[in-house]
This record gives C-alpha cells, structure tokens and sequence, in this order.
C-alpha cells in the first residue's frame, strides 16, 4: 500500500537513472541519514557508540570495499585484513613523519598506498582465478603480518611493536569523543559508499560484474580483463584502506598487527556473504550482522542457560560464536546464496504487490 | 656443507609432512571440485579427538596398556572422521551440487569455523598431547665422511616413514581397488561417471573418509611434535602453497611440492632469514607459490586448464 510506484512517471532519462528511481525509496534513504546524522547523537550512549555503533561504520565501510571485488568482480580475497593494515600503517607513518599532516588527508594517503599493495597482490588475478586467487591473496595477508611485525621502519622504531596515534583532529574540530568519532566515520561511510554505488551502476561495475559472470565471454565482447580486475582490486583495496586506517586511527587508537590478521579476512569476507554478495545495501546488512551477533551471544547464551540453571563460560560462548559463523555461511550460501539484501529486496516485491500476490 | 645437507634433510622432512596435509586438499578436490579449506580444521578435530580419547580410555575402560589405549583412540578417531565426512555430505555438500568453485570453497570455510567451535566445545580447548611412543632424541649420521656429522631428530625421521607409507597405501588404494577407480572416474567426469552407475553421495562420502583419515594421521604427527592446540589449524595454511606448487589434482604434485617448499623454507630461513629480519618462513612459502602461479597457472602437475565459452 505504500510502497507502490503508480503515478511516478519518468519523462526524462535523467529521471529514470536516477541512484534511487523510487519516491518511497529516496524518501527512507533521507530518512535514514537523518537518523543517522541527528536522532542517534540525541540518543544513543557512549557505550553504544564505541561498541557498537563505531566498528558497525568501520566494517561497513570495509565491507563495501570488498564487497566490490567478491561480489561484484567475483575475485575472491582472503587478504583483505592486509590491505587494511597496509592502509592502517601507511596512514600513521604520513601522520607522524610529516609535520602538520591533516588527518583525513593521511587516512586518504593510507587509502591510496593500500591501493598500491592491492595492485601488486592483485596481479597474479591476471593469470589465475578462483581457488588459486584465493591462496594468492592469502599471501598478501601473511607477507603483510611479517612485515609490520619485523620491519621496525614500518612502526616507526617502536619498541613494543604496537603503534599509537593521540590528539586527532579534523578541521580544527577534536576528534576525541565517541560521538565526533561517529559523525566523522558515519560521513566519510557516506560519501564513499555513495562513490561506490555510482561505481557499480556505471560503465566501470558492469564491466566488473560481466567478469564475474564469465570472464572468457567478457573477454570476447571486448572488455578487457585486465583493466577491469586491477580497477576492482584498486578500488576495493582503497576502500578496504581507508577503512583499516580508520579502524587503527579511531576505533583503536592503538594497535599491533594483531589487529588486522587473517581472522579480521575471513568475517570481512563473511559480511560480504551473510549481506548479499554484490549489493552495496548488504554490505550495511552483513556488517550490522557481524557485529551485533557475538554482542548478542555473549548476553542471549548465558541467559538461556541460566533459564536451565546451567553456568556458561566466556569459552563455551566463544566457541558457541564460531560455530554460529559457520552454520550461518553454510546456510545462507545453501538457501539464500545473495545474502540478507536478497530476502530485503524480497521482501520490498511482496510489498509492492501487497496485498494481491500477484 | 654438513650444515647445509642437514637443514636440506630437516626441510625434506618437514616437507614430508606437508605433503602430508597437502594430500588431503588434493584428495577432496580431485574427487569432488571441492577446495577443502576446512582441512586445516579437520585435523585439528581429529588429533584433539584422538587425543582425548587416548585420555580416556585408560581412565574409562582401565586399558593400561599405552599402545593399546592409542590403538583404541586412533581406531576411535577415526570412526569420529567417519561421522563428519557422512555429516558434511549429507547436510552441506549435497545441497551445493553444482555450484560454483568460490561457492564450495566459502561453503568449506564455514565448515572450519563450525568445526573448530564443535571440537573445542566437545574436547576441551587446552593443550593436549599425543604421545605415540616415538623417539625425540636426535641422531648423528655419516660423522665419517662429513667433519662433524649431520644431526637429525629421530622425530621427523619416523613421521616422515610414517608420511610416505601413508602416501604409498593411498597410491595403491586409488591404482589397483574398485573403489579407486570409481573415485577416479568420479574425478573426471562426474555426471559420466553418475550414467554408468557410480553414486556419487556414496563416493563423496568416501573421498571425505580419505581425507578425515589423512587429516588424522597428519594431526597425530603433528600433535604429538607440537601437542594439540589451536594453532594445529595454521599447519594447513602453510600447507597451501604446497598444493598451488605441486598442482591442485596431482597427488605426485602434493609429495614433490611439500618437499619443495619444506626445503625452501627451511633453506630460505637458515640463509635469508639474517638479512631481513628473521621469521620469513611464514610468507616464503607464499610468494615461492605466487611467483611460480605466473609462471604456470596450473602447478606444476596440474592439469592444463581450457575455458570455454
């Protein structure tokens, strides 16, 4: 009933290519950015945003950009957690060796160097794909451990190994508590996903998704391999980048490469599967899913046992957490392989139709 | 040159036991398309299962006997392996016929970390330790012909016996029984393998078994150097390199490549490791693979891979 399109006719093309070509849809995405942008400041607690609401942002963001190159150029990673502490390390070396350097201008150079890396690891996606790309970028992810644990130039000569940024600033305006923070990731998450979005809809994502549907047919209607895998694997990197940077400089603010292992690969890799490969919308779902889920166990697991007067460890619900992971990707792969965006846009079709079914 | 033959002979046999881990990558990828990634997983839930049971079974059934007790436990784990090759199949891979290779191999993923929750809530998730009985003292060999000898760990010696027996029997059980060959006409053609009366469920079910049992008798040699914990799992990442070198549906390819990289690495580290800061083990397997990946995409025993349209 109200979310039909009947009467919004389209006169132009502009009009019909529109990001958002439904009155409904344009309405829920102002909506949700007011939201975003002025209810929950109002309400949310400190608590909130450093839980919750900041590494949602952050996985996001970093969700979108491998959402690109999984589920949009079909390039399977597993060294997405390199190209974030690539973009992380690079980052706090422009921020600290060179005087004055504005923050968000060393997060982009972070972003743009993670880029780099993404493009050498990405090449060898030139002359193999699939299972083979996959341990290749697993190289990527363990020449990138190495690096930052033993080569002391990277963090700076550091004695202790972890690095740490303080008195962060953007425009003159501190970037000290949480809600600063969240304005700040939740407007870089914004401008960037929007940028992608555009992306995926041009010319640039159809040539990415035409690799991914069948690279050799691609090839023989004349897109070029080459140019469309190293654009996917720089793009997403640059995202993947700008999101390690972010999650080292504001999440963490102190950080070791510990922080961004294979682990942190495989749940981007599991945002991306839970959300709906090749949806710039899942990548918001997957990431939400992602962090909320073991918050959720920790505190829904203990109750439920409680119910049967049963103790349960910290253990018991860690291990509880990864075999929900793992039930969770098996299962959304074998019933609903395009993730929670696929059932989202069912269930806007239902809508639409309702309430004839046909 | 005694130092030199020594970590060449330490790496081959590190490299044996690759292989090891190797094998049973290829083994499931031959017979069924899948890139088994939850290997790793598998022997860390064997060898802890075997572990525990190697526990309890002097505890529960009052075998005192240290050889019988782990006869028991390999026996035991083994039928363990049994049930999860049956269980993947029978909820995971049947509903996935099909599908795409990076589709099973995210399916497999999600495998690993059911697995690993499942086997520590179920074993425990200490240290354990396997103790099979075999020697840890290092041994001196040809100290006539070389000033000083070349020392070698007995260990390694005997799981890397044990490592090419294993590879040997599985040869033999893939050339010379029925049942080889049907996992062979499976590898190569499913659905022609499917007209002529060979079920595939069944099939799978096996290939699984296979690899359950070589993920056990890597996580048994593996354990008992390294005890049973967490990090079991990472030996299968390092044994990744191996099957992109050695090619992924090439069992010759899973022996040669584990040798290959286990000298590289042990050579690399001794050699190389000075100059940049040490610890370059944990990557030099990688880039040895990626850089060979360039140069033949297929590995080195694989097969020559046709796209068609």
């Amino acid at each position: 009933m109200f979310y039909r399109e009947n009467g919004q006719f389209k006169t132009t093309y502009r009009a019909d290519q529109q990001i958002f070509p439904i009155l409904q849809d344009r309405m829920a995405i102002t909506a949700l950015l007011l939201v975003g942008f002025a209810l929950v400041p109002m309400l949310a607690s400190d608590y909130l945003f450093r839980a919750i609401l900041i590494p949602f942002l952050i996985f996001s963001l970093a969700a979108v950009g491998v959402n690109i190159l999984v589920g949009f150029c079909g390039q399977i990673s597993l060294g997405s957690g390199a190209f974030m502490a690539v973009g992380a390390y690079a980052a706090y070396n422009f921020f600290v060796r060179i005087e004055g350097m504005p923050l968000l201008l060393a997060l982009l150079l972070g972003g743009v160097s993670s880029m780099l890396f993404g493009m050498v690891f990405g090449l060898p996606s030139l002359r193999v794909k699939g299972l083979y790309l996959a341990v290749a970028t697993l190289a990527a992810q363990f020449f990138a451990d190495w690096m930052f644990l033993r080569v002391q130039w990277f963090t700076n000569n550091s004695p202790s190994g972890s690095v740490s940024v303080s008195n962060l600033q953007v425009f003159g305006l501190s970037l000290e508590s949480p809600l600063a923070k969240y304005i700040f990731c939740l407007s870089l998450l914004v401008v960037i996903a929007l940028l992608a979005k555009n992306l995926v809809r041009g010319a640039v994502g159809r040539e990415w998704m035409a690799i991914r549907d069948m690279d050799v047919a691609a090839a023989v209607i004349g897109i070029r391999p080459m140019y469309a895998k190293l654009s996917a694997f720089a793009v997403s990197s640059f995202i993947v980048g700008v999101a390690g940077a972010l999650w080292g400089f504001i999440y963490l603010g102190a950080w070791e490469p510990a922080a961004f292992s294979v682990d942190q690969s495989f749940r981007l890799l599991f945002m991306v599967i839970i959300g709906g490969m090749g949806s710039i919308m899942g990548s918001f779902f997957g990431a939400a899913f992602i962090v909320v889920l073991p918050i959720f166990l920790s505190q829904f697991l203990p109750a439920l046992a409680g119910l049967f007067g049963v103790e349960i460890s910290t253990a018991v619900v860690s291990h509880a957490e990864l075999m929900v992971f793992g039930g969770l990707i098996v299962w959304f792969l074998i019933v609903e392989p395009h993730g929670l965006a696929k059932l989202w846009s069912i269930g806007k079709q239902k809508l639409r139709l309702w309430p004839f079914p046909h | 040159m005694a130092f030199f033959l020594e970590t060449l002979l330490g790496g081959l046999m590190a490299g044996m036991l690759y292989s090891l881990v190797a094998l049973g990558f290829v083994l499931i990828y031959k017979a069924s398309g899948v890139f088994n990634f939850a290997q790793g997983a598998m022997v860390l839930f064997a060898a802890l299962a075997m572990a525990r049971f190697a526990e309890w079974i002097p505890l529960h059934l009052g075998i005192a006997n240290p050889i019988a007790a782990n006869v028991l436990a390999f026996i035991g784990a083994g039928i363990v392996m049994f049930v999860v090759a049956w269980v993947i199949e029978r909820l995971v891979l049947r509903h996935l016929v099909n599908q795409e290779g990076t589709t099973l191999l995210m399916a497999t993923l999600g495998i690993t970390y059911f697995m690993e929750g499942l086997g520590q809530s179920i074993f425990g998730s200490s240290i354990y330790k396997i103790d099979i009985g075999m020697p840890k003292d290092p041994v001196m060999i040809l100290e006539s012909s070389f000033e000083g000898g070349i020392l070698i760990n007995k260990e390694d010696f005997y799981a890397a016996i044990i490592a090419a027996a294993l590879v040997a029997l599985l040869s033999v059980f893939f050339q010379k029984t029925a049942t080889g060959r049907a996992l062979r006409a499976v590898a190569d053609d499913h659905q022609a393998a499917q007209s002529i009366g060979i079920p595939l469920n069944r099939i799978w079910v096996i290939v699984w078994c296979v690899a359950g049992v070589v993920a056990l008798v890597a996580g048994m040699i593996w354990g008992s150097k390294l005890g049973v914990q967490f990090s079991l799992t990472t030996v299968a990442l390092r044994a990744l390199p191996v099957v992109i070198l050695g090619g992924l549906t090439s069992v010759p390819g899973a022996i040669v490549g584990g040798l290959i990289i286990g000298v590289g690495e042990k050579l690399s580290e001794v050699y190389l490791g000075p100059y940049v800061g040490g610890g370059i083990e944990i990557w030099f397997a990688y880039v040895l693979a990626l850089g060979f990946l360039l140069i033949r995409p297929q590995g080195l025993f694989g097969e020559k891979i046709i796209d068609r349209v």
